[in-house]
């Protein structure tokens, strides 16, 4: 644990985003998690999106339960709202917050053990009900605060730090959500900024459940030989389906690529995503198909990261509810009073 | 780009930016530390062994280290480098036991120094304690050349210059006060070395009309600051006027001040951001109400029976040609009379070697410079050497050190019959400064105050009396919270490539974005791609091997805060924080064994 606060100083010639803000005003305090745990990484990552995308700070609601992962959002955006619930308690809450004020981005940061074991079912229905939210898990396979146990998601055969092999099955979080009707589910890698950066962003314009599995190294209890969560494993192992650059409608960049292998996918609210497909056969609009790649690639011993699949047309809960447009903080008594006269229609209605 | 070659000294050298642009290569962070823990003595004797004069310097230096200082870069201004070595000067011990000792035998070499200013003392402080029988002769009474005749007593007291020319003399070094006016009579007196040290000693000339029948009231600057030095001069007329717009000509000015000069005025040929003065002592002379009037060119002195009555001054502005060279040409406007009681000449300073016999064998320039080795300070004549201003023209006390040093480790070889080509490599150390998993044998949190500036006494006691100090000095607080500035850049990000496994904790906790991770490329390509584009091509980027991804570290030194979050945040300590300190090699058997 570092104690001292992040000097203040920063590059002078630092870039700045069309509020203004540079990346360093989107930080948090200083990390109090093991030194070069993945979990900082994804902070950074996250802190580098929202910053990309010049996200107002107050505008974002982050959310997490009980965990390494959970303590994370302190790390970042230290100007946003943030609740830190209930173990595995994150997504009736952050689904709760949504209800009451649609207009916040949603941010669940989440574990392994948050989501897949203590709060699987919670998991389970916020994602089912389609909330409009990122949903992020911070999975290293392990249950670092309690000295590296197994989680839910550690694979089979691998092994402890002691050496002891895991028997269990895993759960795969990126197929659970997939059957589940996430319509944005992605794999990544902490240790992969490039690949991670313009998923995140591309989860936080989508309007629907997004969900990524985010692989993150324990660098104290998971990275050592034998553990298929490792930073060399990882890497060597990682079947990267393709690699995106999230485009806003406002300022297109082009990126350089071989033709042919780019696809633009063209989200519902006029934004573009630039999908540079690294497996020809796999399209992300194809949630049968994902299934199956996503089965075949695990056959292999590999690690299918990227984007698993998109529904660029989503719905979400406020949709499927149809409740009113604006925030239930800005309703005023003639909103939610109707007066004599409706509640006398009403009563017709039911005689 | 190839892997930085770490184990340069030059590299980690460079990084440490103060020490680096310091002529004498003084250990700066070293010793602001010492200051922050209140160890003075141990910091004073730091800046001893390197500079010789640090209660002098840290009044007058030129602060070649200051401009370079990182902190300058990272905010507005630089760490108050000079004004903390004079910290050490005010509040250390008695430092006379740390000292070396004179010689307890003479090793029979005899070293003659001409002129006992700083090049000659720091050559006989080098030299003395390893037995050189090292006699200083200079033409004024007492030792110190310059320093003492120059630098006006109200910035650096007299007390300050006898206690470090002391410190030199005390090591058994002889000072003769004889003018030589024969290097020949000198080089037949059967020395082993004669070391030149005699300073850039005229001070130039204007001839206008008007110069020989005003001549009274006429001054040269820097032998006006001599006699107002040695009390030969005590006052001066009420309207005076400065000419020339270097240092010389803010001590002739603010030495008017408070001398009977109550409406004084600088006047320079050139723009005012072109003047050769550093803006500190512009600031202190306008602070004490003296205006300094740019872009006239004087053409006249006006007078009235053998008295001066003014100075007729031609209105200029500066245009470029299509090279680009600046050129001053008459505005046409009409001229301007500026009317005055006396006038000092400071338009610059000469070297003049009248004594110096043709036939000695010293080869001389067009410039009518002697011909000096920039690396060993030898002249054409075997045994001759030459340092400070007299080597290669006006410059500073720092750099008249630095040439003495040098020159001191060539007659050391010369006399111990080696090469004095083969330059002895200076003495680097790097070490660990890890203590515990997060704790650093350095402060390393930055502290975000802005430079503290150094109370002045009171304008008006300090105009009174031409010996009273302006510069109080920091106080012990104000001391410590300005060493509390200094960013340690000695304490060097060092980086192991084969431990790192690329979890990016570096790049993210860096407040700078100094670190990155990616591809190799050319050096240009690279600087363009990294986190933060490293514009500044002075400043070296750190290239590690190829790590497993194929990709590469990549660390623009530029702006590094040397915070140490980059090797706390490292899982595997391929980052560490390492002390690097360089001292440079001084004459004695260390300089002959490493040669």
């Amino acid at each position: 644990m570092t104690y001292l606060p992040k000097p203040k100083f920063h590059h002078p010639d630092i870039e700045t985003n069309e509020l203004g803000f540079t990346h360093r005003d989107y930080e948090g305090p200083i990390s109090t998690l093991c030194a070069g745990c993945g979990h900082d990484s994804i902070s950074g990552a996250i802190i580098r999106a929202c910053f990309e995308l010049s996200i107002e700070p107050h505008r974002v609601a982050k959310l997490s339960g009980i965990g390494c992962s959970s303590k994370t959002p302190t790390y970042f955006l230290g100007q946003s709202h943030g609740f830190n619930t209930v173990h595995g308690r994150m997504p009736s809450v952050l689904t709760g917050a949504n209800m009451a004020n649609r207009d916040l981005l949603y941010l669940g940061v989440s574990g392994d053990g948050d989501s897949a074991s203590i709060g699987f079912g919670q998991f389970a229905h916020a994602i089912r009900r389609g909330v409009n939210m990122v949903y992020i898990v911070e999975n290293n396979g392990v249950y670092g605060l309690t000295k590296g146990q197994f989680s839910a998601t550690s694979d089979k055969g691998s092994k402890s730090k002691k050496g002891v092999a895991n028997r269990d099955t895993p759960i795969d979080l990126v197929a659970m959500a997939l059957q589940l009707g996430a319509t944005f589910v992605a794999r990544s890698f902490s240790g992969d900024k490039g690949q991670l950066v313009p998923l995140i962003k591309a989860a936080i314009e989508h309007k629907g459940a997004a969900f990524i599995d985010c692989i993150s190294p324990c660098v104290a209890f998971n990275n050592h030989e034998g553990s298929t969560k490792s930073f060399d494993y990882v890497r060597a192992h990682n079947a990267a389906l393709n690699s995106l650059d999230f485009i806003t409608g406002r300022a297109p960049i082009t990126a350089d690529y071989a033709p042919g292998s780019v696809e633009d996918v063209k989200l519902h609210d006029g934004t573009t995503i630039k999908l540079h497909k690294l497996a020809e056969d796999h399209d992300v609009r194809d949630k049968g198909a994902a299934i199956s790649a996503l089965h075949r690639i695990q056959a292999r011993g590999e690690i299918a990261t990227g984007l698993v699949y998109l529904d660029s047309d989503p719905d979400d809960l406020h949709a499927n509810l149809n409740t009113i447009a604006r925030p239930l903080n800005t309703l005023n008594d003639a909103d939610i009073v109707p007066g004599v006269a409706a509640l006398a229609k009403i009563n017709a209605a039911l005689r | 780009m190839k892997p930085t070659d770490i184990s340069d000294p030059a590299y980690f050298h460079k990084v440490v930016d103060c020490q680096w642009a310091c002529p004498a290569h003084t250990p700066v962070p070293e010793y602001i530390r010492l200051i922050a823990a209140g160890r003075y003595s141990d910091a004073y004797m730091i800046n001893w062994k390197s500079n010789v004069f640090p209660g002098i310097l840290g009044r007058t230096c030129d602060r070649p280290c200051e401009p370079a200082c990182r902190r300058g870069r990272v905010e507005k201004e630089p760490v108050a480098i000079c004004r903390l070595k004079r910290v050490t000067a005010d509040y250390k011990d008695d430092v006379t036991p740390l000292m070396p000792k004179p010689a307890a035998q003479k090793n029979g070499k005899r070293i003659a120094c001409i002129g006992a200013g700083p090049a000659s003392l720091t050559v006989a402080r080098d030299l003395a304690p390893l037995g050189y029988e090292v006699t200083v002769f200079d033409q004024d009474p007492k030792a110190g050349g310059f320093m003492r005749t120059q630098i006006p007593k109200f910035r650096l007291p007299e007390t300050v210059i006898d206690e470090e020319v002391g410190y030199v003399l005390d090591l058994g070094v002889k000072f003769r006060h004889q003018k030589i006016d024969s290097l020949k009579s000198i080089m037949s007196k059967g020395y082993d070395a004669v070391f030149v040290g005699t300073g850039a000693p005229r001070g130039r000339d204007l001839d206008c009309p008007g110069r020989k029948e005003a001549a009274a009231n006429i001054h040269i600057g820097i032998d006006w600051l001599a006699s107002v030095s040695f009390g030969h001069i005590d006052k001066i007329g009420k309207r005076v006027v400065v000419l020339g717009g270097g240092n010389t000509a803010m001590d002739c000015c603010r030495s008017s001040r408070r001398l009977g000069g109550e409406d004084v005025k600088v006047v320079v040929r050139s723009g005012f951001d072109e003047m050769k003065a550093s803006p500190w002592e512009k600031e202190d002379a306008m602070h004490e109400g003296i205006p300094i009037l740019n872009y006239l060119v004087p053409k006249e002195f006006t007078h009235d029976n053998g008295k001066l009555t003014g100075v007729v001054f031609e209105k200029v502005k500066a245009v470029r040609d299509e090279k680009g060279r600046r050129d001053l040409v008459p505005t046409g406007e009409p001229d301007m009379l500026i009317e005055c009681d006396d006038v000092l000449m400071a338009v610059g300073q000469e070297n003049s070697f009248p004594w110096i016999e043709k036939d000695v064998g010293i080869a001389f320039d067009r410039w009518g410079m002697p011909k000096v080795d920039p690396v060993t300070f030898e002249s054409t004549a075997k045994g001759v050497f030459f340092g400070g201003d007299s080597a290669f023209g006006p410059k500073n006390i720092i750099t008249a050190v630095a040439h003495g040093h040098e020159a001191a480790v060539s007659i050391d070889m010369m006399l111990n019959g080696q090469d004095i080509r083969q330059r002895p490599s200076p003495l680097t150390n790097l070490v660990s400064q890890k203590m515990g998993i997060h704790e650093w044998s350095y402060d390393n949190g930055v502290a975000l105050d802005t430079r503290y500036k150094v109370p002045l006494e009171d304008a008006e006691i300090a105009l009174k009396d031409i010996r009273t100090e302006v510069e109080l000095g920091f106080d012990v607080k104000l001391a410590f919270a300005e060493a509390q500035r200094c960013l340690n850049c000695d304490a060097e990000t060092v980086f192991t490539d084969k431990l790192c496994i690329e979890c990016d904790a570096c790049v993210d906790i860096c407040p700078m974005d100094c670190i990155t991770f990616t591809e190799n490329g050319e050096e240009g390509d690279l600087r363009m791609r990294l986190n933060a584009p490293a514009h500044d091509t002075s400043q070296d980027l750190y290239v590690s091997g190829e790590l497993k991804t194929k990709r590469i570290m990549v660390k623009d030194e530029d702006l590094c805060l040397h915070c140490g979050l980059c090797a706390e945040r490292c899982p595997t300590g391929a980052w560490d924080m390492q002390k690097f300190y360089l001292e440079m090699t001084h004459a004695g058997a260390a300089c002959r064994s490493k040669a």
